[in-house]
């Protein structure tokens, strides 16, 4: 630290270089092989860089999926939205409850959110997707979307948040004549905004990500997502390997945006997350 | 549960009887922000794990309905040595592989990002970003690009110089390197994520306890990380290893699109999924997911008693 020598810091600094480069060259490939022909990609000789940029592989991927492509990422857009929003509000209402709001039987409610978090919901993957199809909800965004918005982890984080929030804020809105509705989204909500946005952020990051539910659940080729949809793509008996790497490439566009201009919020909520969990 | 009041507010008594016009009591005003939710975990969750638990001791191919009684048969055609005894097996592979490797080098970048001062934001917004990637993603690039098996997977490539022939690495059984494009992989998706959690850990130490060291006569290095680092950092490196233990036990979409139906490597979640939704076998599928439940609330009680870690703090 204070007293380390020149050669310890540039020591330092020589392994996280080596170690940046480790983690973008995934990226870097996906970039290369994306706006390269396969005839480049499967060279004898490895290239650095596509000869030319074909950006014509873009329109591609879209035609020659016949617009099963697009609409994969219409149905991740779509899901992730509704879901994030879901989640967020029907988790923070549960958790402001379960913080503020006194009833004779809160604590044995809180235990049944509790218990909850002892079983991951991809473990019981199975047990849901029988309830789904008893519903009669299989290759529906009600089936993909509704069974995992009641994230009791999300409930606990808000519960957890909101019993550190300012009580006086709170105390000023009843003087003013608010109820609890009122003072929850009139004095709570505006100001826990950042809070708010770090858990709808990691929700939307999780829900576009997320593979195993969405197979399960839209297996008719309209429902897939853009995860199931580069599945089958990379597991297809012809693969034109341009074209995998394209629809890869465009399916973390959306990700890397929220990364560079959400990080903020990111890092708050993976910290909040991880460190409560 | 409720959180302590101030004398203050005690005097208005926030939420015992409706105070003024509009607004409602705490009862009604719990069930409205509790109702929905609360409704949700029971239709969600905790019906389908009691239709599960039920259809466990059924005969159900093809259907969801428990019509045909079976008794404990699922669950000993499971416990049996077979397929989903292996899939256990694999997670403890996995498992001993993955959780010390995460730890160690997650441990390793925090502390050097900690060190530095200069561009520490941009190291560490290049680990973080593999974030951004899906396991589909990951998966996509190491099995058609990094580790093909052919001669223009990078791999093969890079070893190529070094006059190594190609290697088949998703289907090579000895030595196993699926196991290296596994482990990658996740490695390389998770590693921001515990750094970050890591890096807040380092953050939380007070300088001044490395400074009393130094009086001491204390060297920085090994002997401050050995003996004031690690210790400082129990709460942070007990989560990570739990955390990433939890995260392992559900693997799936790294293994179903690597190696798909494959006997060399399938952790319980791709046995299940294959057993469920291939086979249309929901009793056995079923009862698998009820042993897999059991296992981690077992060890979720477990490591409370050991660390009291997610006790709730009321």
């Amino acid at each position: 630290m204070k007293q380390s020598s020149v050669a310890g810091t540039a020591a330092r600094y020589a392994a996280l270089v080596v170690a940046t480069v480790l983690f973008l060259l995934p990226f870097y490939l996906m970039l290369r092989n994306a706006f390269a022909t396969d005839k480049e990609i499967t060279g004898v000789d490895w290239t650095i860089f596509p000869s030319s940029l074909r950006w014509g592989n873009i329109g591609e991927v879209f035609e020659e999926t016949s617009g099963g492509f697009a609409r994969s990422l219409f149905n991740s857009a779509f899901i992730a939205v509704a879901q994030t929003a879901g989640t967020v509000l029907l988790s923070s209402m549960a958790g402001y409850a379960l913080a503020r709001i006194p009833f004779r039987y809160a604590t044995p409610i809180f235990y049944a959110v509790l218990l909850t978090l002892m079983v991951p919901p991809a473990v019981t993957f199975v047990p849901s997707f029988i309830i789904v199809s008893r519903l009669g909800w299989v290759n529906s965004y009600q089936g993909i979307i509704v069974p995992v918005l009641f994230s009791g982890f999300t409930a606990f984080l808000f519960r957890q948040y909101f019993l550190n929030f300012p009580r006086e804020l709170e105390e000023a809105g009843r003087i003013d004549g608010l109820g609890y509705f009122g003072v929850f989204w009139r004095i709570v909500v505006p100001n826990s905004l950042s809070f708010f946005a770090a858990i709808s952020v990691i929700t939307v990051v999780h829900s576009w990500n997320q593979f195993l539910w969405p197979l399960v659940v839209g297996q008719e080729q309209d429902m897939w997502t853009v995860q199931v949809s580069l599945s089958t793509l990379m597991t297809a008996q012809t693969i034109n390997l341009h074209q995998v790497f394209m629809a890869a490439l465009i399916s973390i566009v959306p990700l890397v945006l929220v990364f560079v201009f959400l990080q903020r919020y990111l890092v708050q909520g993976v910290a909040e997350s991880g460190i409560k969990g | 549960m409720t959180a302590v009041q101030t004398p203050a507010a005690e005097a208005r008594a926030p939420g015992s009887r409706p105070r003024r016009r509009g607004s409602m009591g705490a009862t009604p005003a719990f069930w409205l922000f509790m109702g929905p939710f609360l409704a949700g975990l029971v239709v969600f969750v905790y019906l389908p794990i009691a239709w599960s638990f039920v259809l466990s001791f059924n005969r159900a191919q093809n259907t969801v309905q428990p019509r045909e009684f079976v008794g404990l048969q699922n669950y000993i055609d499971l416990l049996m040595p077979g397929p989903f005894l292996d899939s256990l097996w694999t997670f403890t592979i996995f498992a001993a592989i993955i959780v010390p490797l995460t730890f160690v080098l997650a441990l390793l970048l925090a502390v050097l990002l900690n060190q530095i001062t200069v561009a520490r934001a941009f190291f560490r917004s290049a680990f973080f970003l593999p974030t951004a990637c899906s396991y589909v993603v990951a998966s996509l690039v190491w099995k058609l690009s990094i580790f093909n098996g052919v001669r223009f997977g990078l791999a093969n490539q890079v070893l190529s110089v070094f006059g190594v022939e190609n290697i088949a690495w998703l289907s090579s059984v000895s030595p196993p390197w699926y196991w290296l494009v596994i482990a990658t992989v996740r490695l390389w998706l998770q590693l921001g994520f515990y750094i970050i959690l890591f890096l807040a850990g380092l953050q939380r130490i007070s300088p001044e306890l490395y400074e009393a060291a130094y009086v001491d006569g204390a060297k920085a290095g090994w002997q401050t990380f050995r003996h004031i680092t690690l210790p400082q950092l129990r709460t942070t490196s007990v989560a990570v290893l739990l955390l990433n233990l939890v995260a392992a036990y559900q693997a799936f979409d790294e293994f179903y699109n690597l190696l798909g139906n494959s006997s060399l490597a399938r952790p319980p979640l791709v046995y299940l999924y294959y057993t469920a939704q291939g086979n249309q076998d929901y009793g056995h599928g079923s009862a698998g997911a009820m042993i897999l439940a059991a296992l981690i609330v077992l060890v979720t009680l477990v490591q409370n008693r050991v660390y009291g870690f997610g006790r709730p703090e009321a």
